[in-house]
């Protein structure tokens, strides 16, 4: 289909700083293409999310966005180190964040709570020593 | 209110942002974390924080906040401020703690969003 528009970008680890960039560039895009405020807002916030986790928790990856007709797909694919048990990392205030994460405003056990009830769709697979991968789904 | 009243309210110092003070808030929110930010989805609100870093411009850029009150005497670097800036975002100082600078713009009628779940 000619009309899906498709965003990559590498997400890398530890870097903080940085750490959102991926997700504001992908909220410019979609204010340009003329996306609803709210499905906007949406999107970025879970992106957000996201991409804090694999700058947070992960040994890097990357995000690709598609911006279809009917919906927005987020998928966020890391290298490693995977999560355990999927369940309990998805309840809301679980956390293995360390001290110094929470220090900058991270780390409340709240990122995969925010992700889900954002978008309409969220399926979260992880193997651990291979990575996670986060399908998220907005619908426009 | 608008974000002037926000600014005399607490008699905060203006960083930057000054072509935007006319406009109106509707909502705060007071926290350090951010995805207790992230978890509160309300049009035109204000956020008052104690973190000073690149992620509070980021949090306020995708919940398009459009004011950040700096409170208990916190001041943005340079990068914080640019970045602010570039996206519109009035920030302000204020040497006031949390719980006080919160009771002062609740005082003047200002709310929160409803009670979490
Ligand atoms: N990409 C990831 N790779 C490895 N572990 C992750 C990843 N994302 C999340 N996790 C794990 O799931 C937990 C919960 O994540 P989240 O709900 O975002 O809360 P927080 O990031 O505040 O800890 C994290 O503490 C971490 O243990
Ligand atoms: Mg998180």
């Amino acid at each position: 289909m000619s009309d899906v528009v498709t965003l990559r970008y590498d997400v890398i680890p530890g870097d903080f700083i940085k750490a959102g960039e991926a997700s504001s560039d992908v909220k410019k895009k979609l204010m340009d293409i003329g996306i609803s405020p709210d499905v906007i807002r949406k999107t970025a916030i879970a992106m957000y999310e996201g991409e804090i986790n694999m700058v947070i928790h992960s040994l890097g990856g990357y995000a690709e966005i598609s911006i279809y007709p009917n919906e927005i797909t987020i998928l966020l694919v890391d290298n490693g180190p995977g999560i355990d048990n999927v369940e309990q990392a998805m309840s809301a205030g679980f956390t293995t964040a360390p001290d110094d994460i929470r220090e900058l405003g991270f780390g409340a056990g709240m990122g995969f709570p925010n992700m889900k009830k954002y978008t309409d769709e969220m399926i979260v697979e992880s193997q651990p020593g291979i990575g996670t991968r986060v399908m998220m789904k907005v619908n426009i | 209110m608008t974000i002037r009243d926000v600014m005399d309210a607490l008699g905060a110092r203006l960083i930057t942002g000054e072509e935007w003070l006319e406009r109106e808030v509707h909502v705060a929110c007071g926290s350090d974390m951010m995805s207790d930010v992230l978890a509160f989805l309300k049009d035109q609100s204000v956020l008052l924080t104690g973190l000073c870093n690149p992620q509070v411009i980021r949090t306020a850029e995708m919940m398009d906040i459009i004011c950040i009150v700096f409170v208990r005497g916190k001041y943005p670097d340079e990068t914080i401020i640019e970045m602010a800036k570039e996206r519109g975002i009035v920030l302000l100082a204020s040497g006031h703690r949390m719980f006080s600078a919160c009771g002062k713009l609740y005082e003047k009628g200002l709310r929160g969003g409803a009670p979490y779940r």
